[in-house]
């Protein structure tokens, strides 16, 4: 079966959004699925984030940034091109009921994930406060959309180009400060970069604010048959494909996730280097 | 000439050296004349163990005699009749202890080379575009096959010859099962599996992939669709040890290392996309064939020393002698009586070695082997840069938390009745899903068995 990119969009430098033609995955979809897709006969699965669906087009829209040879031969292609396989919705769909008052914080094409929660909290009756973040101004995605669910926004840039100067968790604590005598938080949702969930648990954990976070370890099936995602939650092996990818930010164990997300690191810049130098040649 | 008894016409294979260094299939087969000349050995004894001892109960006896006579195309409709895929079994089937280990000329030399038999006609036939043409009749009940691995390659293939119509759905992007991630292709070339595969959709099954029963698809839908479900859905699941280390880089589950090497075709890196990382020096926790599997991945995709880890002896090693032998001709080493106690690291997080802890060998247990006593205190290290972890599977949890109503066994298998049949009427299951790690030849008996164990349920539904 193949799938159909029917839009295309480029957000920003090195980061896209494809619609793709996936009845199945958008008939199916929830918050906090993803799905993997494989480009082509010689390519590898690779998990991407589902930023939306349209039931009634069954397409599906994946948001991602070009990290390495699969997500840069994906930015190449165009509306018409299409992908070998599309697999999913994988993964638990996020718990989603009425909290009361939930910080969703996003970082980079972590928004992209998160970005179908807030909308699916807020329609829930939650009062959601959103915290995204990037490098710089121009990094940032989804911010005009996320505005638009209505509901309270912060921005934060590394170089201070656009929002507060400095990282998501300054936002964030001070947002608990905030609400400390109003009631409180509820529970945060952290989704992005490891170093950045990590750091959120961190500060959340000694508040005692409920944390959840979604785990992008290394996948290949998808399906709980390999062990490659496996994380560590609480001392426990979990496989993060089918126990995950959202756990408790408290229990899980970030130093193993982000060194064992170093494990391919090697080949994949051999990958490119040899996609580079064969894409040269067919100029 | 006649040549009674003798010995088996030798299998040529690529030499040691060459082999070690591709993915390609170890023996050449036979040729036509090779093959009458070592089917002309077999006597046709009257009683036949061979047939009797087959899981299938294959007509060998007939096969070899079409053989004899050069009737290569009957030889294959023989084998086809009893056997979804011959080209496939008769590679990979534990023949010596099954046709040829009964074969009377066992005792003295050599049995008839059965298997090799068997993929001989099953090649020829492909190479000669000859297929098994049935007529089928259609009734209108439909039935949904879920995995396509060997038991549901069988049952999909009978339940059309019964005129069924069916639809299997595969969790990968390929179909074949264990065929096509687990196996490498050394001992069964992908293109035998993807030839057997096409042979589905031309008879008329309907293949989904990517359809994961219990995640994007879900069994009660299944169960309202279609009249009947067929669970074949294998062991697919890994083990671990749970040991201190696992967290580390370097360890794999030996599903993944042949998963990567496999399906994904990793030895081909970076023309294919995903990649393997395989050091130097490599461990094999386990002695099974696949660990053996894994065993000789790793000397093709280039590690030097490739240690096998087993706490009993080569001995009971559960590896098919084919298996162990090819393994030790390539050089792999095997470390007797020793238990990982923990995998060590270093501060990048990467595997440096591995704590091994020495066994003797005890009262045979339960499964007639002398069970392995740890030595306290006798720990020691090895030096290491892979762990491969090959402890055997088990069944998917992503189906069976799915369908709670299905009873299971502790380790996780369903409970079948004699039929196959589950608790649940109409829902029949086997191959690995009912048995844990079997072989192919069983999951394709249980396949056949099973479709019409779903024939007869229809039957009784329609009264
Ligand atoms: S990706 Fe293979 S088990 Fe999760």
């Amino acid at each position: 079966m193949i799938h159909k990119i029917i839009d295309k969009k480029d957000l920003c430098p090195g980061n896209y959004l494809i619609e793709v033609e996936a009845s199945n995955v958008a008939q199916r979809f929830q918050p906090g699925q993803f799905v993997i897709i494989r480009i082509d006969e010689k390519g590898e699965r690779i998990p991407l984030t589902v930023a939306d669906f349209n039931t009634q087009k069954g397409t599906i829209t994946l948001i991602f940034q070009v990290v390495g040879k699969s997500t840069k031969q994906l930015g190449i292609l165009n509306v018409g091109d299409v992908v070998l396989d599309c697999v999913g919705p994988l993964g638990n769909p996020s718990e989603i009921k009425k909290f009361g008052r939930v910080i969703c914080v996003g970082g980079g094409t972590g928004i992209a994930c998160i970005y179908p929660l807030i909308r699916a909290l807020a329609d829930t009756g939650n009062e959601v406060i959103s915290v995204i973040g990037a490098r710089t101004a121009s990094l940032l995605i989804l911010e005009n959309e996320i505005t638009a669910l209505g509901s309270r926004t912060c921005v934060a840039t590394d170089d201070g180009s656009k929002g507060h100067h400095g990282f998501v968790t300054d936002v964030l604590m001070n947002l608990l400060d905030e609400y400390r005598n109003s009631g409180g938080v509820d529970r945060v949702i952290a989704i992005g970069p490891p170093v950045m969930m990590k750091a959120v648990a961190d500060i959340t954990k000694p508040r005692q604010i409920k944390t959840i976070v979604s785990l992008n370890s290394v996948m290949l099936d998808g399906t709980g048959m390999c062990g490659s995602c496996r994380v560590f939650i609480d001392g426990e092996m979990k496989l993060a494909c089918i126990d995950g990818p959202e756990f408790d930010a408290h229990k899980v164990n970030f130093e193993d996730l982000i060194s064992r997300l170093e494990m391919f690191k090697e080949k994949e810049s051999e990958a490119i280097n040899y996609y580079s130098s064969k894409a040269g040649v067919k100029k | 000439m006649i040549q009674i008894g003798g010995t088996r016409v030798v299998m040529e294979e690529q030499s040691v050296n060459e082999r070690v260094k591709n993915f390609r299939s170890v023996p050449f087969g036979y040729n036509a004349e090779e093959a009458i000349a070592e089917a002309q050995r077999c006597i046709q004894c009257i009683h036949g163990p061979c047939e009797k001892l087959c899981p299938v109960h294959m007509d060998i006896k007939a096969m070899i005699r079409e053989i004899v006579a050069g009737n290569f195309k009957k030889a294959f409709f023989i084998a086809k009749k009893d056997n979804a895929i011959p080209a496939i079994t008769g590679r990979v089937c534990p023949q010596e202890e099954q046709c040829e280990g009964v074969c009377p000329f066992s005792l003295t030399c050599n049995g008839i080379n059965i298997g090799k038999l068997e993929a001989f006609v099953a090649d020829w036939a492909m190479n000669n575009g000859v297929k098994e043409g049935f007529h089928i009749e259609e009734k209108p009940e439909k039935v949904a096959v879920i995995g396509s691995g060997p038991a549901g390659i069988s049952c999909a293939v009978d339940l059309r010859k019964y005129g069924y119509k069916v639809t299997m759905f595969e969790a990968l992007h390929k179909a074949g099962g264990v065929l096509q991630y687990g196996i490498p292709a050394f001992r069964l070339p992908k293109d035998i599996v993807d030839y057997e595969i096409s042979y589905l959709t031309e008879v008329g099954v309907e293949v989904k992939l990517n359809h994961i029963v219990g995640q994007n698809i879900m069994f009660n839908e299944l169960r309202k669709k279609f009249g009947a479900v067929f669970i074949g859905t294998g062991a697919g699941a890994p083990q671990f040890l749970g040991i201190e280390g696992e967290r580390l880089k370097g360890l794999y589950s030996a599903n993944e290392f042949l998963f990567r090497t496999n399906l994904m075709k990793a030895y081909k890196f970076p023309e294919y996309d995903t990649p393997i990382v395989c050091g130097n020096t490599i461990g094999v926790i386990g002695a099974g064939n696949v660990a053996m599997d894994v065993a000789r991945c790793a000397i093709r995709l280039g590690a030097k020393d490739v240690y096998i880890l087993y706490r009993r002896t080569k001995k009971e090693a559960p590896a098919r002698d084919e298996e162990l032998q090819h393994a030790i001709e390539e050089k792999l080493k095997f470390i007797e009586l020793v238990n990982p106690t923990r995998v060590l690291g270093n501060e990048d997080g990467w595997v440096t070695g591995i704590e091994l802890l020495k066994m003797k060998l005890g009262e045979p247990d339960k499964s007639g082997r002398p069970r392995p006593i740890k030595i306290e205190g006798s720990e020691f290290t090895m030096k290491l840069d892979t762990v491969v972890e090959a402890l055997g599977s088990k069944p998917n949890r992503l189906f069976l938390d799915q369908t709670p109503e299905l009873e299971t066994t502790r380790w996780g298998t369903f409970k079948v009745d004699e039929n196959l049949m589950t608790n649940i009427e109409g829902v029949v299951a086997g191959g690995d899903a009912i048995r844990g790690n079997a072989t192919v030849i069983l999951a394709l008996g249980d396949g056949r068995k099973a479709a019409e164990s779903i024939h007869n349920y229809i039957l009784r539904r329609r009264k």
